[in-house]
């Protein structure tokens, strides 16, 4: 049951879409790296595609007591457990409300433990040029300047650039 | 064959193999000190152990190699091809030994003189002149020279050799029926059986949901052969006891030595088989626990004479199943804990205070020993008492989720029981509910299930906010699992669900829960390192039905609540200490509620009413003025409370409490019987008036708490007097050691009516400081729960000497609980007797002073 519905509801990162002014391959680009997408409230956020091993659909998340309050959980990934980090709470924004729907699963390891990073949407995975890249604006919110890596500029919208390493570095 | 020789056999094969390799890179690399050191290490091993195993033909060849190998070593003598091949042709010798050895279990019989002479003289420098013994690093150039083989070189030692390895080449693959398999290994097999358990199980929730699948069979089989692979790969890693047991007797034996005692070491259930991982780990602990019994728990052989026991001293390991644990015990006949060194060095070091010290029980205070640095031993010995024990041990063995309970008497010896898992990987745990959310607690901690709340079960009760629950007469404290978990929030708390009924160590509590589902294999997994911190759960794992739940600890949540905490949280201790100390009838009393006289209820502790009768008006007579009624074949004397009767006025049935003694009776009319209670007795003694003690709050109204004692008398001065017990006392003095003023006024007028001379005093440092101002008595009657020293302070103080320590102690007390009673008695009370049984206690003191005890 569980199975069937993590294949039926994943997302699994989509190719990437054939940026404008770039055929090659988004990988293999010195000059860009690919990040997976994914909305916070609104915020959008790019984790590095290669620090991503899954997607889920919204997953049976089993509370734990006692723990930091970011963590909203744990789940059962194929057998493993895998520990559910909301990213809302991590990055101090509103908690999800029930018209939101049901959040998403980005799964990432780190010393071979599995982490699941709760995110609204989970878009699709972008080469993002380093030129378009900036530093951390300095009035940027310390609990967010703690975990990104920079902003990157997308059109109309910002995107932080989430260092998966220091979102996990809690408790 | 023999085990031990088994094991060598073994080791001496991997080390001559070992032996072949570090020569040829030694041959190689002469000046290579840490391979010559490695060769030497091997040598000496083989020897050694020949040498312990009584091999003497493998020993002298050894010996040989050695020596030979020392020089080397030392420098002393310049590394050889000869010397080099010579210590192959030993080793050949001793691999040709060994084959004998496999296929009869003894040394076959053959001449090493040659082999050794060359040795010896090689060791000597002797054979330096011979041009074949040039050294390595000048014969270089011979490299290329292949070295005779080891064939040519073993026939030059005789024909036995050549005998015995033909068989052993056949033995070899017969004899040992085992192989060596990395542990990794098995770890590796025994997770991956893990993982297929969940799968299997997962699978057959499933299968469950749907009726007559296609699946059904097939799955049936699969979750079969998983459950025997399962017990097949967990079989792998089971290994006797006895493995870790195997250094004690002779670690016992140098300990008689060292300390000049005579132990015996008796070991039980040897061949009892638990998982190699919880073996390595309780190994340590065990090996500790036999050397502090051997040292602290032991006595010498003089001690022993003088304490009337055999003069060499007995330790006992046994081991054995029990639903799915392994017990181990370590018993001792030596000389017990001492209490009172406990108790002093508790309190040197701030652990506890005298007043917690005085409330705690045997086991209690027994239980500091596995506090941090705490040793009794007075002196440090080379064995033990350095401070750092049995806090590690329990340590230890609640690492792997087992508990360490200790029993100890003084002067009779010290049994420790370790409760551990038979493996950690798969443990049966029962499935809860709390605050909305499952748990797993593992089984090993579960004493039994109490539902509670809802109609015809328990009920829980509550001392201020502490919820607590009354199983067969003792109180257990609780706790919420939803609030230790902070999941109730905005949940309002239900008085009905489960009590699981716990045990860390010596402490007993309940966790209260919403709902139990049933019992569940699981594997445990650790949780993530983030939720290390969170010490409530001891790791988490999927369910049947591919649910992740948290698995709880029972001893996070012991030290959480502080039930059992032995490391430095004295503070929440004692906390959770006081509402057990709540308990005790001293201070809660089944009280009867009645009416008489006037509208304020009236009280008297239910234990002193024999019956509640119901008296027709017309069978009460007038004789004198004064009411009687025919009651059993006797005239029983009635007492108006009220202070009048008036048979005109009376009602038609008139409620009697009647108290007796012996076969003689007393009813005292009430008007009303209110109500049976369960109260904390705080009289306020203010207001007295005849007849009454005192005053207290009961279910919120004033109550009168009236003086038995004066109604009683009452009923006529001698109502005592002829007691049907035997003849009354003729004014032998008994010293009444009572705190509560209201026991103290029972007590007392009850003891003197029956003719004895009475001296009350309220504690028991007050009753010392009598017998150090030289008062004499022929009996004490003492209560054991009192503030200060207590009851069993009291006797041991009367006990350790001076005019008062051949006299008969009768302990007076509401907890009349067997241990509380081996209690009592240990601490040289003479007799044991429930509070409020007067008749008990003057036959008691009857039989004291007519038969009186020897110091």
């Amino acid at each position: 049951m569980q199975q069937a519905m993590n294949g039926a509801a994943a997302t699994a990162p989509k190719p990437p879409s054939a940026a404008p002014g770039r055929g090659a391959s988004p990988l293999g680009d010195v000059t860009a790296e690919s990040y997976l997408t994914l909305t916070v409230a609104d915020q959008l956020c790019g984790v590095p595609v290669l620090a991503v091993r899954d997607v889920l659909g919204a997953q049976t998340i089993t509370r734990i007591p006692l723990a930091p309050p970011e963590v909203a959980g744990s789940l059962n990934l194929r057998g493993r457990i895998v520990t559910a980090i909301d990213l809302r709470r991590r990055l101090g924004l509103p908690p999800r409300g029930a018209e939101e729907g049901a959040a998403m699963s980005v799964v990432v390891e780190r010393d071979n433990e599995l982490y699941s990073l709760l995110a609204d949407q989970v878009g699709e995975v972008l080469p993002l040029p380093r030129a378009d890249r900036a530093p951390n604006p300095p009035t940027l919110d310390p609990m967010w300047r703690e975990v990104s890596d920079g902003v990157h500029r997308m059109g109309e919208r910002l995107l932080i650039l989430l260092d998966v390493e220091r979102i996990l570095a809690i408790g | 064959m023999d085990d031990l020789l088994a094991d060598f056999l073994t080791e001496t094969h991997e080390g001559l193999v070992a032996l072949d390799a570090a020569l040829v890179r030694l041959e190689r690399a002469p000046e290579d000190a840490a391979t010559l050191s490695e060769v030497f290490r091997i040598v000496h091993t083989i020897k050694g152990t020949c040498g312990f195993l009584g091999l003497s033909r493998m020993e002298s060849v050894a010996h040989a190699g050695e020596n030979v190998l020392g020089r080397y070593r030392d420098g002393t003598l310049p590394v050889s091809r000869g010397g080099i091949s010579l210590i192959l042709r030993a080793g050949d010798c001793i691999r040709a030994i060994v084959a004998g050895l496999e296929a009869t279990g003894a040394e076959p019989a053959g001449d090493d003189a040659g082999l050794i002479a060359a040795l010896n003289a090689k060791a000597n420098g002797e054979g330096l002149a011979t041009p074949a013994e040039a050294t390595v690093g000048a014969a270089a150039v011979e490299a290329a020279t292949p070295l005779p083989p080891p064939a040519a070189t073993l026939a030059g030692t005789g024909p036995a050799q050549a005998e015995a390895e033909s068989p052993a080449s056949g033995g070899a693959v017969s004899a040992p029926q085992t192989i060596r398999v990395s542990v990794d290994v098995l770890e590796d097999l025994m997770m991956l059986v893990s993982e297929l358990v969940l799968t299997r199980n997962q699978l057959l929730q499933l299968a469950r949901n749907q009726t007559d699948s296609a699946f059904a069979v097939p799955l049936q089989r699969l979750s079969h052969i998983t459950s025997d692979l399962q017990e097949g790969v967990m079989k792998t890693r089971m290994q006797p006891i006895g493995n870790a047991w195997a250094k004690l007797p002779r670690l016992v034996r140098d300990l008689s030595v060292e300390l000049g005692k005579k132990i015996d070491l008796e070991m039980r259930g040897a061949e009892t088989e638990l998982d190699r991982q919880v073996l390595e780990l309780i190994k340590d602990p065990l090996t500790h626990m036999v050397r502090n019994s051997g040292d602290h728990g032991l006595e010498g052989p003089e001690e022993r004479r003088r304490a009337g026991k055999p003069e060499t001293g007995r330790i006992t390991l046994n081991a054995y199943h029990e639903g799915g644990h392994i017990i181990i015990e370590i018993a001792d006949d030596g000389r017990g804990l001492n209490l009172e060194r406990i108790r002093q060095k508790a309190l040197a070091q701030g652990l506890a205070t005298e007043a917690e010290l005085a409330g705690m029980s045997e086991r209690e205070i027994q239980r500091f020993i596995f506090r941090a640095g705490f040793s009794t031993a007075a002196a440090v010995t080379a064995v033990s008492g350095r401070g750092v024990g049995m806090d590690v041990v329990k340590t230890n063995i609640e690492r792997i989720g087992g508990t360490i309970e200790v029993h100890s008497k003084e002067g009779s010896g010290t049994r420790f029981l370790i409760k551990i898992p038979l493996t950690l990987a798969i443990v049966s745990a029962l499935i809860v509910q709390s605050g909305g959310e499952r748990f797993a607690v593992p089984q090993i901690g579960v004493v039994e299930l109490v539902r509670v709340g809802g109609a015809g079960a328990a009920r829980l009760e509550r001392i201020k906010d502490a919820p607590v629950l009354r199983l067969r007469d003792r109180l257990l404290p609780l706790v919420r699992l939803a609030s230790l978990l902070r999941l109730d929030d905005d949940q309002p708390q239900e008085e009905s669900g489960f009590v699981i009924v716990t045990q860390v160590g010596a402490h007993v509590f309940g966790i209260i829960v919403d709902r139990v589902f049933d019992t569940e294999e699981i594997v445990v997994k650790p949780v993530a390192p983030i939720l290390r911190h969170v010490t409530m759960f001891s790791g988490n794992t999927i369910l049947g039905d591919g649910s992740v739940i948290m698995i709880l600890d029972p001893n996070g949540i012991a030290r959480a609540t502080g039930v059992g905490a032995e490391g430095g949280e004295a503070e929440a201790e004692r906390d959770a200490a006081r509402p057990a100390a709540l308990l005790q009838s001293d201070t809660r009393t089944a009280l009867l509620l009645f009416r008489a006289g006037d509208a304020t209820p009236k009280a008297v502790p239910l234990g002193l009413v024999a019956r509640l009768e119901d008296v027709a008006r017309e069978k009460i007579e007038c004789a004198g003025g004064r009411p009687l009624v025919q009651y059993r074949g006797q005239l029983m004397p009635l007492v108006p409370l009220s202070g009048v009767w008036d048979a005109a006025g009376a009602p038609e049935r008139q409620p009697v409490l009647v108290f007796s003694d012996g076969d003689r009776a007393m009813g005292l009319m009430v008007e009303e019987i209110l109500d049976v209670v369960d109260e904390a007795l705080v009289i306020d003694s203010a207001g007295e008036r005849p007849g009454y003690l005192g005053s207290a709050v009961i279910g919120g109204k004033v109550t009168e708490m009236i003086d038995t004692a004066w109604w009683l008398r009452q009923a006529g001065a001698d109502w005592f007097g002829g007691s049907g017990v035997g003849a009354p006392a003729r004014g032998q003095r008994v010293l009444v050691v009572e705190d509560s003023a209201f026991f103290r006024n029972l007590v007392v007028p009850a003891l003197g009516a029956a003719g004895y001379a009475v001296t009350a005093v309220a504690d028991a440092e007050e009753a010392l400081r009598l017998r150090d101002a030289g008062a004499g008595f022929e009996a004490i009657v003492s209560d054991i729960q009192m503030p200060g020293m207590g009851g069993v302070g009291l006797a041991r103080a009367v006990r350790e000497g001076g005019p008062w320590q051949a006299l008969p102690l009768i302990a007076l007390t509401g907890r009349a609980e067997p241990a509380d009673i081996a209690r009592g008695r240990n601490a040289g009370f003479t007799d044991y007797v429930a509070k409020f049984d007067r008749a008990a206690l003057l036959e008691s003191l009857r039989q004291c002073l007519s038969a009186p005890v020897q110091g």
